[in-house]
């Protein structure tokens, strides 16, 4: 407790009681019993998530609004710099796990209860079934074309692939102090992060419409869609993020040394990044 | 700003800051560790009633074979919210709310490291908990497929279950914020000196805790995110009709599953390995290979999760894989007994109750530890898998293993904690009701699983009565006991007992004890320096 700034000691920052995090409660108590209404057709349950959602929006607006508020006014030492390297790298950790259980869910359907429902075990019940990936099982017949990996995923993969660079030159430019590249090579890979996920929504409806690829087409859909949808919302909170750092930028925030917000949300970035290459080996390439 | 006068540590706040709220919103908004800390611990013992309700139901319908006080789908629900709010209402809270207050004071820190964010880790449990019990009152009732949510039950059943889902999201964010919280605070907020081989043992064992848990709450995220997609979305990772296996879902659980229980054990080995040393008033026996003990089990954990599902036709090459495996663990834990053993050979010993309940853990969680061997030898488990022999080995890990080393904690801490000490005759008295009604109920269990009976079934043959009748009459026992254990709390918040001095334990070394009691509100201004 440094008698200067109420709450900050030289190493340590202890900040003063809060109402963000129970408004965040009480948001996500009503998003997540509202979505319990909605999927079980109660009128009220889409309201309970709207206003929920609506809760939500504040809670950020108004949490990370007083982080940048200290952030800016310099409360945090170097030490609570560190803390929050630690906690970003232990965030992307725990985002990998969760990618983790549906790529695990990949694998365990094409190696084995595809080839086990072709075996003698589920030839007993479906004798004609061809085991085939991909494939919508052999209970479900509609027909489908699958994916292929030229086209709108390698557009795609290019695109993610510069936002990388264009998002490193604009760090670059941040530590070297120059600020009109930076905002300049910032923007530019939020455009491309936005125009990614356009070619998706217009890859999804193609999908849907044209090659009747559905969330319902068995396990390929299944696997398909749970894996490139949460793929995408991540690139949409990552863009988020970098939009949150280019209106920073341009009201004077960051400096060369001082910028951690914007490196947590590049980390992020890289990860989304990664985790797209996967997807396009695994999941649109070897077919 | 000079520190903290200490008579101001429970008052509302402290001089000097903008004012703090008081009453209802000083714990609703607040951001220090002590207080979070109380709010985890408060909510973990009010779960654990509601936990033993839905148990002491359970209980009275299996008195009697033949159904007599709740039908059949009530009796499912019960044994699956039963076993919900225990492990995420009860256990974790408690293990995170001795995290909240211990760590801080125990590596000579002011406070955790996110403070704002440890108030919402917290404050996510209460919604959590009201769309749990809410969900007995929604048509169709609770989740009711047990608390392992295997489809295809958990696939056809009714809005509970999608509550119970949306619930374990919540429980998961607040988890993982937990875990990064104390995770970063050990990492980066030691005092100068204390390396990481001079942190106590409860520290380390909770920093390997938070990073089994960050690993393993994504998984358990995206296997009930499965579930939520295949019930509303017609995807169908568990259903063999679209090419899915609904034993996809057993791996995906259970690779969260069995780090889950080294989550809930972990933390209780840590309190364990301060009390011992304590009261045998002698250094912890041997503590580089606990360390290292704690790491092995955690990675080991990690590949031994199909041992729970050693009946649904795994290839040969894996069932042993998994129990051999599973085995190997056995060193790792054989190894902390036995440096706890050793830590009390010729040591001046004394009981109080938080001895009592730690010697009583050690002596318990063995029985535990050895019929987990049992059930980890896949033929004798295609016997027992699905009786109530697993029953039987889980409590003995889980209520005399995590929960009596939460007892024995709060013992020993409470002086800490509250500035008076509990009352040693009612403490005793507690332990040995809980100590013998304990064995009354689940001992025989492991008779009843032995001779066939099936868990999760509300009805029973004849020839299971005896021993079930027995083990209900030490069901109430045991939930009786614990009335003792509250009254103990209460008269320590309220000040009734003898003033607790800085030290009450002379064996004791670590940090908080240089303290005053009760604790002041930051704990260390300044870091200690710790030679
Ligand atoms: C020596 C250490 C241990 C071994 C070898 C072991 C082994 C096993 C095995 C093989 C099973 C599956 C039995 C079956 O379903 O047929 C099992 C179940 C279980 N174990 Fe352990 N275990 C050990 C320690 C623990 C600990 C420390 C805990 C928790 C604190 C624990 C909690 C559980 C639970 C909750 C289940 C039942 C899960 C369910 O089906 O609902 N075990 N254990
Ligand atoms: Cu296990």
């Amino acid at each position: 407790m440094s008698a200067a700034a109420p709450g900050a000691t030289p190493s340590y920052y202890v900040p003063q009681p809060s109402h963000w995090p129970i408004t965040g409660s009480v948001a996500l108590l009503l998003m997540g019993s509202g979505a319990a209404f909605w999927f079980n057709q109660y009128p009220a349950g889409p309201w309970m998530v709207a206003i929920g959602f609506a809760f939500l929006l504040v809670m950020f607006f108004g949490w990370f609004g007083a982080v940048i508020g200290e952030s800016e006014g310099r409360l945090y030492s170097k030490r609570v710099d560190t803390s929050f390297r630690w906690s970003m790298s232990w965030f992307i950790y725990s985002e990998v796990m969760f990618f983790a259980a549906f790529f695990g869910a990949l694998f365990y359907v094409r190696n084995i209860s595809v080839p086990d429902l072709g075996d003698i075990v589920g030839n007993g019940i479906w004798p004609n079934y061809a085991a085939q990936w991909p494939t919508e099982g052999p209970y479900l017949t509609a027909p489908f074309t699958p994916i292929s990996a030229i086209g709108i995923p390698l557009i795609n993969t290019l695109l993610l692939l510069s936002s990388g660079v264009t998002l490193t030159i604009a760090h670059h430019a941040l530590k070297a102090g120059r600020r009109q590249a930076l905002k300049l090579w910032l923007f530019l890979t939020i455009v491309l992060g936005f125009t990614f996920l356009g070619f998706q929504a217009y890859e999804y409806m193609h999908l849907y419409h044209a090659y009747n690829l559905k969330m319902t087409t068995g396990v390929y859909g299944s696997t398909f869609y749970m894996l490139t949808g949460f793929h995408g919302f991540h690139v949409f909170v990552g863009a988020t993020m970098l939009t949150v750092m280019l209106f920073r930028v341009f009201k004077g925030h960051f400096d060369a040394d001082h910028h951690f917000a914007f490196e947590a949300a590049a980390w992020y970035w890289h990860f989304v990044d990664v985790v797209w290459l996967l997807l396009f080996v695994l999941v649109y390439w070897m077919v | 700003m000079s520190s903290i006068p200490h008579d101001h540590v429970h008052g509302d706040g402290h001089a000097g800051h903008a004012p703090h709220p008081t009453g209802l919103m000083r714990w609703i908004t607040t951001t220090n560790h002590k207080d979070i800390g109380t709010l985890y611990l408060l909510f973990s013992l009010f779960m654990f009633f509601v936990g033993g309700v839905l148990a002491l139901t359970i209980r009275t319908e299996l008195f009697h074979p033949g159904l007599q006080v709740v039908n059949p789908e009530f009796f499912n629900s019960l044994t699956t919210l039963h076993g919900l709010i225990m492990i995420f209402g009860a256990i974790m809270p408690a293990a995170v709310g001795f995290a909240n207050w211990q760590i801080p004071m125990m590596i000579g820190a002011p406070d955790m490291a996110f403070a704002r964010m440890n108030n919402w880790s917290f404050w996510l449990l209460p919604p959590a908990a009201i769309m749990l019990i809410g969900s007995f009152f929604v048509p169709g009732g609770a989740a009711s497929g047990g608390w392992t949510l295997y489809p295809p039950l958990s696939v056809q059943g009714g809005m509970g279950f999608d509550l119970t889902i949306f619930a374990v999201h919540i429980m998961g964010a607040s988890s993982i914020m937990g875990s990064i919280n104390i995770i970063t605070t050990i990492l980066n907020m030691r005092a100068p000196g204390m390396t990481l081989m001079k942190m106590p043992m409860f520290v380390w064992t909770w920093l390997i805790t938070a990073y089994l848990l960050i690993m393993v709450m994504p998984v358990l995220a995206g296997a009930v995110t499965m579930l939520l997609t295949d019930r509303h979305f017609g995807t169908t990772f568990f259903n063999a009709a679209g090419g899915g296996d609904p034993v996809l879902f057993q791996h995906v659980f259970w690779f969260f599953g069995h780090p889950e229980v080294y989550i809930m054990i972990l933390p209780s080995f840590g309190i364990i390995s301060e009390i011992i040393p304590a009261f045998a008033r002698k250094p912890l026996f041997g503590y580089p290979s606990m360390v290292y003990a704690v790491a092995s089990i955690a990675i080991l954990s990690c590949l031994v999760w199909a041992h729970h599902m050693f009946t649904v036709g795994l290839p040969a090459a894996g069932l042993l894989f998994f129990m051999y495996v599973t085995m190997l663990i056995a060193v790792p834990t054989g190894v902390k007994v036995f440096n706890w053993l050793a830590t009390m050979w010729r040591g001046s010993m004394t009981f109080e109750t938080p001895m009592l309940f730690a010697v009583g853990f050690i002596f318990l969680f063995t029985i535990g530890g050895f019929t987990g061997l049992v059930v980890a030898i896949v033929p004798v488990d295609i016997q027992l898998q699905d009786t109530y022999y697993v029953v039987a080995h889980f409590h003995y890990v889980l209520v005399a293993g995590s929960l009596f080393a939460f007892f024995a904690g709060a013992y020993y801490w409470l002086p800490k904690w509250t500035g008076t000490m509990y009352d040693e005759t009612l403490g005793k008295w507690h332990f040995w009701c809980a100590m013998i009604t304990f064995n009354i109920t689940f001992f025989p269990m492991h008779f009843l699983g032995l001779a066939g009976m099936p868990r999760r079934i509300p009805d029973y043959a004849q020839q299971f009565t005896d021993w079930n009748m027995v083990a209900s009459i030490g069901a109430f026992g045991f939930g009786l006991s614990q009335l003792i254990f509250v009254w103990v709390v209460m008269k320590c918040i309220r000040g009734d007992g003898a003033k607790a001095p800085a030290k009450p334990w002379e064996g004791a070394h670590t940090l908080e004890w240089t303290l005053p009691s009760p604790a002041p509100y930051h704990s260390f201004e300044t870091p200690p320096v710790v030679k």
